[in-house]
């Protein structure tokens, strides 16, 4: 276990360099830049901007400054003029630098702001996918070929067909504007939540309800399935506490993918829905050209989805014994 | 000897698949909608550009429809003082489309704007012939000015009958109700109008904010909503094969570092790569277009760069089993190369397992077109696709006006298009490789 974290957090490490130098490097090559909109600055006004943001400093200062082995900010480290107080800048402790658009603020506080927002929103949807998928997926198991069976799977297959914003639009129509028992946008409230999330997780219920379905079906006729129910073990019974643990491994392996795809498809729901969470930064930024933001955006998703993996891959061995972690790293 | 040997495994997939209804008919389906959307000048639809005079949303109804103004010329023409009467000016309108007719041999109506009684302008709304170049306006303009004035004395028009109205040329516009056309689709046009004439069908799925068809819209939407995928599918077949092919073939220390660099990848979330991508080549666009790659294609390489992992992993696995075949080996003792044996004996086997994921692949690459044209980073209006569709009708979603026609129509066409592309991923992946499950 200690072998495959270890494994993990190096192949992570590669990983965020990887993000972190390639997009830095697009970023910064880029020609434009977050001061050459709309309307011209003047040269003066612009170039202390530029100044302040350290564009003009030769790419790999910048870059080593983004990073922090090196900081040359007044409390870096002395070696380059600094006093010291902090030995590591940028990355290595963990300040993802200055906004480009929101100029009182740092990427981190924007972070810190929105991030519980999303977070909610996302944990909401994977609570609606559990909620809405495990039983879907066990009762199409338990009543196979039948035309419930029939129904939950078409249902299972719309639901991965249609993308957020179609059912999102739909929902709004009948809830919102039809029977008007919700807010049509907003953050606030439980009420606030329960379409955006509901619309976000709706897809991710669909696949859960597939792969609970097929792994029930699969252990269902399994020689110790089989013994249990021959002890006269009441049906119920066999389903949870035999059947039901081995066939959710895959729902398990699944949450890893689902999380990301969470956080992924929580870009759109945000907008749609106006709700200020970490996707409509993003969109925001990317379209102001605001890189430090995306980046740290991009960065922050990236460290989530890999820690969530590895846990995902970590608690798969916790319900089957068989699966070996060296394999899986 | 191949061909006797590869045909019975082919039919026996095809039997498998054939016995899903659902796949068929996705098919079937399919087909009919990328038919639809590749002739969709040919079908007598409104026109998906051309704005309405009077541009409101309207919902829904089951009429055959109106006159089809998508190339339309209108010459207008100011009043200097109210006609006498309405006779005069109804004998002078019938003279002008006469005129008209005679220039350009096309069907000329007459619109007022202002009271009956007294309009201030007339409008000669000319629909055009498609194979007439609606740029030619300017050149129209010279030369009605002529006619008119051959026609016109010093106190106005001399109308046939008795009588004169003074008026004065105001203007000659041209309007294109579709956008840079190939060659093919001005043939389509062309054979459109022999075959429908001006006949349109009315707005069965009601019309957006500015008064254009939603139908027609959609289904020039499909055109480029399914090439997009399409392409990006490709891109992402193309990469995928070749890397996971040549990771699979030549394994050990290649093998290892390309795979570890695909599980890295995974690790990214792609959707925001993809963005900060887009809006990065969005600086270089001028540049780009020089190069001769567009906005679009830059879109859908981009889009297929970032799908193609899976296929990839797919392959190799499928690649290293059959690198340890004994008819590869045999190949390999024989003396062919590596190109060839790759070529020959190792690409065909791969047909069946990535058609299986090219379906897959689809309606994810759907999905991602939709999503960014949704997000506004994608396609580009006046370009349709479904991503800005929907887009349109979210934004218009309001209170006052629940324009619920304009959320429903983008939904229908994306949504039985992602459902039919997934029911035939699975029945394909049932029939081409029994041995996967149905979430294999």
């Amino acid at each position: 276990m200690t072998l495959f974290l270890l494994r993990r957090a190096g192949w992570f490490l590669v990983t965020l360099w990887l993000v972190v130098s390639v997009s830095f490097v697009l970023m910064r090559a880029v020609r434009g830049g977050p001061f050459s909109s709309e309307r011209a600055l003047h040269p003066a006004v612009e170039q202390s901007l530029r100044a302040r943001y350290h564009l003009d400093w030769p790419l790999w200062k910048q870059y080593l400054q983004y990073v922090g082995p090196l900081d040359w900010s007044a409390e870096g480290h002395a070696l380059v003029g600094g006093d010291g107080t902090r030995p590591f800048g940028g990355l290595l402790a963990l300040d993802l630098g200055p906004s480009f658009k929101y100029r009182d603020f740092t990427v981190g506080e924007i972070l810190a702001q929105s991030l519980p927002v999303s977070a909610a929103l996302g944990a909401l949807a994977l609570v609606w996918a559990l909620a809405l998928g495990l039983p879907c997926g066990i009762l199409a198991a338990v009543r196979r070929g039948t035309r419930l069976d029939l129904a939950l799977r078409l249902g299972a297959t719309l639901g991965i067909a249609l993308p957020n914003f179609v059912v999102a639009g739909l929902l709004v129509l009948v809830f919102v504007f039809g029977l008007g028992w919700l807010p049509p946008a907003g953050w606030g409230d439980l009420q606030h939540f329960l379409l955006p999330s509901f619309v976000l997780g709706l897809p991710f219920a669909a696949y859960v309800a597939r792969l609970t379905r097929a792994g029930l079906l699969e252990v269902l006729n399994q020689d110790y399935v089989r013994t249990a129910r021959a002890k006269g073990l009441p049906p119920r019974l066999v389903l949870v506490r035999h059947a039901l643990r081995a066939a959710l491994l895959p729902v398990v392996t699944y949450l890893g993918p689902a999380t990301a795809g969470i956080l992924t498809g929580s870009l759109v729901v945000e907008k749609i829905f106006a709700i200020p969470g970490v996707g409509t930064h993003f969109v925001n930024s990317a379209l102001n050209r605001d890189y430090p933001l995306a980046m740290g955006v991009t960065l922050v998703y990236t460290v989530l989805v890999y820690a969530l993996n590895t846990l995902v891959d970590a608690a798969a061995t916790l319900l089957d014994p068989r699966i070996r972690l060296e394999e899986a790293g | 000897m191949s061909a006797r040997g590869s045909a019975s495994p082919a039919r026996q997939a095809w039997r498998r698949f054939r016995s899903s209804r659902g796949a068929l008919a996705s098919l079937l389906f399919l087909a009919a909608s990328g038919l639809a959307a590749l002739l969709a000048p040919l079908l007598p639809l409104a026109s998906p550009r051309v704005l309405a005079l009077a541009g409101e949303a309207r919902a829904p109804r089951l009429e055959l429809g109106g006159p089809h103004w998508a190339h339309r010329v209108s010459i207008r023409l100011r009043l200097n003082e109210p006609p006498r009467s309405g006779e005069l000016l109804a004998r002078a309108e019938r003279a002008l489309a006469a005129s008209a007719r005679e220039l350009t041999a096309a069907t000329p109506r007459i619109l007022r704007h202002g009271p009956r009684a007294a309009p201030s302008e007339l409008e000669l709304a000319l629909l055009y012939r498609p194979e007439l170049d609606p740029a030619r306006g300017a050149d129209l303009e010279a030369r009605f000015a002529t006619l008119l004035a051959s026609q016109s004395g010093p106190d106005g028009l001399h109308v046939p009958g008795g009588g004169t109205l003074a008026l004065a040329l105001a203007g000659v516009t041209a309007q294109d109700g579709y956008g840079p056309l190939g060659a093919l689709d001005r043939a389509l046009i062309a054979l459109r109008h022999r075959l429908f004439g001006f006949f349109q069908l009315g707005p069965w799925l009601g019309t957006d904010a500015k008064g254009r068809d939603l139908f027609a819209r959609c289904v020039f939407g499909s055109r480029v909503s399914l090439s997009v995928a399409l392409a990006a599918a490709l891109v992402s077949v193309v990469v995928g094969v070749g890397y996971g092919a040549l990771a699979g073939y030549f394994g050990g220390r290649l093998d290892a570092v390309m795979m570890r660099l695909v599980d890295v990848l995974y690790s990214i979330p792609f959707l925001f790569v993809v963005i900060f991508v887009i809006t990065l080549l969005g600086e270089y666009r001028t540049e780009l277009a020089r190069l001769g790659i567009g906005r679009m294609t830059a879109f859908f390489v981009v889009l297929g760069l970032s799908t193609w992992l899976t296929m990839a992993r797919v392959v190799r696995a499928q690649v290293l089993a059959l690198r340890q075949a004994e008819f590869v080996r045999a190949a390999r003792v024989l003396g062919a190369s590596h190109g060839f044996v790759l070529r020959v004996h190792v690409l065909p086997h791969l047909l069946g397992i990535v058609a299986v994921y090219l379906t897959l692949t689809l309606p994810a690459v759907m999905l991602y077109e939709s999503f960014l044209s949704f997000l506004g980073l994608g396609v580009e209006p006046p370009q349709v696709s479904w991503g800005i569709l929907a887009s349109d009708a979210l934004d218009a979603l309001n209170p006052l006006s629940v324009a619920w026609w304009l959320v429903l129509g983008p939904a229908l066409f994306l949504g039985a298009t992602l459902l039919a592309l997934n029911v035939l991923g699975d029945g394909l992946r049932d029939a081409l490789d029994p041995r996967l499950g149905r979430n294999g």
